[in-house]
C-alpha cells in the first residue's frame, strides 16, 4: 500500500460491514443470510442498516436452523449466485457440519469437476467474551481438517475488509472466521481499500530468535509478548497465518530458518489441533533447522468456562507466551 | 591380546591425527569394521580393524597426533570378556546359529552403553559439521544440557582462537588442519620422491574406441540413466584384463626389489574440488563385472569428495590409472606414485583421422600412455602391455 494514500479510522466490525456491503452493490448475485442478520443488524452488528439499505431479498433473515439454511446457501450457489451465510457461531455450526463437510466440500469432486459450489459462509469464534461453554469455542482447527473448503482467520482490519472480496471470488466454499473479540478492534485502513492474497501467511513483526506462529485474535497477544520480550533482548518474529487452509507451508519453514524455534500458539485445543499439525510440519520439512523442540500453547482442554479469570486463565495469553518463549531461548545448562 | 595403531596411509605419512572413536571400550569389533578416523596431510580417513576381539582400553584421546605404528587401542581376543563388563553383558557369539529351535524371549539389551546419546539440537548438529567443530568437546547450555547454535558458534570461536595455545586439554579442540597446504605437502613430498628415485620410461599408443564405444552405448540405451556405464570404466577393465597378461606392471618396488601383486587394485586418480589429489584402490578390478566396477567407482568418488575413504583403500593400490580425458587433454604423462611400478594415463576421447588397410576414415580415438618404472620393468614388456590394452577394447564384449 502506498503511503500517499488517505487513511480513515475504522473498526474490525465496521471493516466487516463494509466488505459486506461493497459486495452487495458491486455484484447483484451476492446476498446474505442467517440468523438475526437483517432486522437485528447481526449478533455481532456486522450488518447493521444493510435490511434497510438493500431490502429483505439481499438481506435475509432465516429460521434457527443452521442445517436448513447453510444447504439453502449451497443450493444457490449451485443455481448461480453468490450467498454469503452468517452462522452466529462456530458452537452452533456443527448443525451445518453435515452441509458444509458432505456437500459443500466434496460436491466439485463427486460431479467430477462440474459443479463448483461458490458460497461463503462466515462466522464467529473463540473466548473472551464470557460467552461460556456453547458460544466460545475455537473450532477452526477443525474445519482446516477438511479437503475441498478454504479457511481464513482474518485478524487485522485490512483483512476483515478484504478476505471476504477474496473469498468471493473463489469459485469454491470458503469459510471466515472472525473471532469475537475482535470486533471492537480499531484500525486504519485506506479507503480504497479492495481484495487481499488469501494465499499467503504475513510476518506482523520480524525477528531472530524464535518464530511465533499464530493467527486471529492470538496474533495480538503474541505482538504484545514479543515486546516484552524485545525489552529483555530476544527478538520474537510472529507469523499472522491468515489461511489455516491450505497452510502456507513455505513462509513457516522460511521463518523457522532464520529462527531455528518455533512455538505455536492457536486458541483450539491442544490435542490433535491445528497446532500439533503446524507441529508436524516443522518436524516434517525443517527438522534440521530446529535448535530447540516446537512449542505450542493452546487453550486449556476444559469446556470454556464463563468466570471471567477462570476463561482468561484457560486462554492463552502474552504472558504464557513471554515465559515459554525465555524457557526455549534461554540457556539454563 | 591385539594391538590396534596408528596405520601408514601411503608412502609418506609419519603420523597421524586421531579424530574420533567410532567404538568405545567393550564393543565386539569385527574384521572390517570401521573403528576410529584419522586425519592426515591427505585428508580424513575411515580406519579399519583387522582383528576380532572386543575393545579392551582406548590409550589415545581424540585428537592426539602420535606417529605411525603408534597403539591406539587394545582388544582382547574373541569371546574374553573385558574385565569392567559383567559377563552377563557379553553378547552372544558371533558364530550364534540362525535358527534356534524355541526361541526364548530376547534378553534385554544390555546395559553396555554407559554412554548416552549427546542431546544436540539438529540445527546445531548441521552447524557443527559446516564448521567443523566436534559435538563431543562442546559443552551444551540449552535445556536438558542440549548443545544448540549458540554452543556450536562459540566452539568454533574458541578453536579459531585457540590455534596459537600449544597444549590444548584432550580431547577438547583437535589441531586445525589446513587441507590445502597439508595436501599439497603430501602431493610434493611424493612426486619429489618419485621423480628422484623412479627412473621412469614413458609409452604412448592410440586405441581406436569405435567399437568399444558402440557397444558400450547399444548396452546403456537398456539401462537406466542411473546405471549407464562410463568409457571410464571400461579402460579400467581392460586396464586389468592386460595387467592379466603382463603381471609386472601391477607391483611394489620395495625395499629394493620388484614385488608383484597378485590383486589388481587400482588406484583410480580422483581430483577434488578444494584442490588437490587422492588416488584411492578400487579393489580386485580384474573380479568386478562392468555393473558393480561402475557401482565402485562412482561410491569411491563420492566418499573421496566427502572424506569417507577408508584406510585400506589408500594403502592398497598396486597401480594407479589417470583419466584426465574430461578436460580436453589427449595425452596424459603420469609420473608414479611410490611405491607402486607403473601409471597408466588416458586422455579425451575425440574424433580423428584414422587410417586403416588403405583407406582414411574418421574414428573415436583415445590416447593411452604407460609411465613404467625401469627398475622394474623394461619397454619392451610396457609394449606388449599397451598391446593388449589395445586387444581388449577392441573386443569389449569380453571385459
Amino acid at each position: 500500500m502506498n503511503g500517499g494514500e488517505r487513511k480513515a479510522r475504522t473498526t474490525y466490525r465496521e471493516a466487516v460491514r463494509e466488505a459486506i456491503r461493497e459486495a452487495l452493490v458491486k455484484d447483484e448475485r451476492v446476498f446474505l443470510m442467517g440468523e438475526d442478520v437483517g432486522h437485528y443488524g447481526g449478533c455481532y452488528a456486522a450488518s447493521k442498516g444493510l435490511l434497510q439499505e438493500f431490502g429483505p431479498e439481499r438481506v435475509r433473515d432465516t429460521p434457527m436452523s443452521e442445517l436448513a439454511f447453510t444447504g439453502a446457501g449451497i443450493g444457490a450457489a449451485l443455481g448461480g449466485m453468490r450467498p454469503i451465510v452468517e452462522i452466529m457461531t462456530v458452537n452452533f455450526s456443527l448443525l451445518a457440519l453435515d452441509q458444509i463437510l458432505n456437500n459443500a466440500a466434496t460436491l466439485l469432486h463427486m460431479s467430477g469437476g462440474l459443479f463448483n459450489v461458490p458460497l461463503v459462509i462466515r462466522m464467529a469464534t473463540g473466548a473472551g467474551r464470557q460467552l461460556a461453554a456453547q458460544h466460545a469455542h475455537s473450532l477452526e482447527g477443525w474445519y482446516a481438517h477438511i479437503p475441498g473448503i478454504r479457511v481464513l482467520a482474518p485478524a487485522t482490519c485490512e483483512d476483515a475488509r478484504g478476505m471476504l472480496r477474496s473469498a468471493l471470488e473463489d469459485p469454491d466454499p470458503v469459510l471466515i472466521f472472525e473471532n469475537q473479540t475482535l470486533y471492537p478492534m480499531e484500525g486504519e485502513l485506506p479507503v480504497s481499500a479492495g481484495g487481499v492474497d488469501i494465499e499467503h501467511a504475513r510476518v506482523r513483526r520480524e525477528g531472530r530468535d524464535v518464530s511465533i506462529i499464530t493467527y486471529s485474535a492470538s496474533l495480538f497477544k503474541a505482538l504484545a509478548a514479543a515486546e516484552i520480550l524485545a525489552a529483555e533482548g530476544i527478538s520474537a518474529e510472529v507469523i499472522d497465518l491468515r489461511t489455516l487452509r491450505p497452510l502456507d507451508d513455505a513462509a513457516i519453514m522460511a521463518s523457522v530458518a532464520r529462527t531455528h524455534r518455533a512455538l505455536i500458539v492457536d486458541e483450539g485445543w491442544r490435542s490433535g489441533s491445528l497446532a500439533a499439525e503446524i507441529s508436524a510440519r516443522i518436524m516434517e520439512q525443517a527438522f534440521y533447522e530446529l535448535d530447540a523442540p516446537v512449542e505450542r500453547i493452546c487453550s486449556a482442554e476444559v469446556p470454556m468456562p464463563y468466570a471471567r479469570h477462570m476463561e482468561q486463565a484457560a486462554l492463552p495469553q502474552p504472558e504464557t507466551i513471554v515465559a515459554t518463549v525465555k524457557r526455549m531461548v534461554h540457556a539454563n545448562g | 591380546m591385539g594391538e590396534f595403531r596408528m596405520p601408514s596411509l601411503g608412502a609418506d605419512m609419519e603420523a597421524g591425527t586421531l579424530v574420533g572413536w567410532m567404538v568405545k571400550q567393550g564393543d565386539r569389533v569385527r574384521r572390517g569394521d570401521i573403528i576410529a578416523t584419522v586425519e592426515t596431510q591427505k585428508g580424513l580417513f575411515e580406519v579399519e580393524n583387522y582383528e576380532e576381539g572386543v575393545v579392551q582400553e582406548l590409550l589415545v584421546q581424540p585428537g592426539t597426533e602420535v606417529p605411525v605404528g603408534t597403539v591406539l587401542a587394545t582388544l582382547t581376543s574373541e569371546g574374553i570378556a573385558p574385565p569392567a563388563i559383567p559377563a552377563v553383558a557379553q553378547p552372544v557369539a558371533a558364530t550364534e546359529p540362525a535358527v534356534k529351535p524355541a526361541p526364548a524371549p530376547p534378553p534385554p539389551q544390555p546395559a553396555l552403553s554407559p554412554q548416552k546419546r549427546l542431546p544436540v539440537s539438529p540445527s546445531a548438529r548441521k552447524l557443527a559439521a559446516e564448521l567443523g567443530v566436534e559435538l563431543g568437546a562442546i559443552r551444551g547450555t540449552g535445556p536438558h544440557g542440549a548443545v544448540q547454535r549458540a554452543d556450536v558458534e562459540r566452539a568454533a570461536q574458541e578453536k579459531k582462537g585457540a590455534v596459537p595455545t600449544q597444549v590444548p586439554p584432550a580431547a577438547e579442540k583437535p589441531p586445525v588442519v589446513d587441507y590445502h597446504s597439508g595436501m599439497r605437502q603430501a602431493i610434493a613430498a611424493a612426486m619429489s620422491r618419485s621423480n628422484r628415485e623412479i627412473p621412469h620410461y614413458y609409452l604412448e599408443t592410440a586405441i581406436d574406441m569405435t567399437a568399444a564405444l558402440r557397444w558400450l552405448e547399444g548396452g546403456n540405451q537398456r539401462r537406466s540413466i542411473k546405471e549407464r556405464i562410463l568409457p571410464a570404466v571400461l579402460l579400467l577393465k581392460a586396464v586389468a584384463r592386460a595387467l592379466a597378461e603382463v603381471p609386472e606392471l601391477n607391483g611394489l618396488w620395495i625395499d629394493n626389489r620388484h614385488q608383484v601383486q597378485e590383486s589388481v587394485n587400482i588406484g583410480f586418480a580422483i581430483s577434488l574440488r578444494q584442490g588437490g589429489l587422492i588416488a584411492p584402490a578400487i579393489h580386485n578390478v580384474d573380479l568386478l563385472s562392468l555393473e558393480e566396477l561402475m557401482a565402485a567407482t562412482c561410491d569411491l568418488i563420492a566418499r573421496t569428495r566427502s572424506g569417507h575413504l577408508r584406510s585400506s583403500e589408500m594403502t592398497d593400490a598396486t597401480i594407479t590409472v589417470t583419466n584426465l580425458g574430461d578436460l580436453g587433454v589427449n595425452t596424459v604423462y603420469g609420473v608414479i606414485y611410490p611405491p607402486q611400478v607403473a601409471l597408466v594415463g588416458f586422455g579425451r576421447i575425440s574424433e580423428r583421422p584414422w587410417a586403416e588397410n588403405g583407406m582414411l576414415g574418421v574414428r573415436r580415438v583415445v590416447t593411452a600412455t604407460l609411465s613404467a618404472d625401469h627398475r622394474a620393468t623394461d619397454g619392451h614388456r610396457g609394449s606388449l602391455f599397451l598391446e593388449a590394452l589395445n586387444r581388449h577394447l577392441q573386443d569389449p564384449e569380453k571385459l
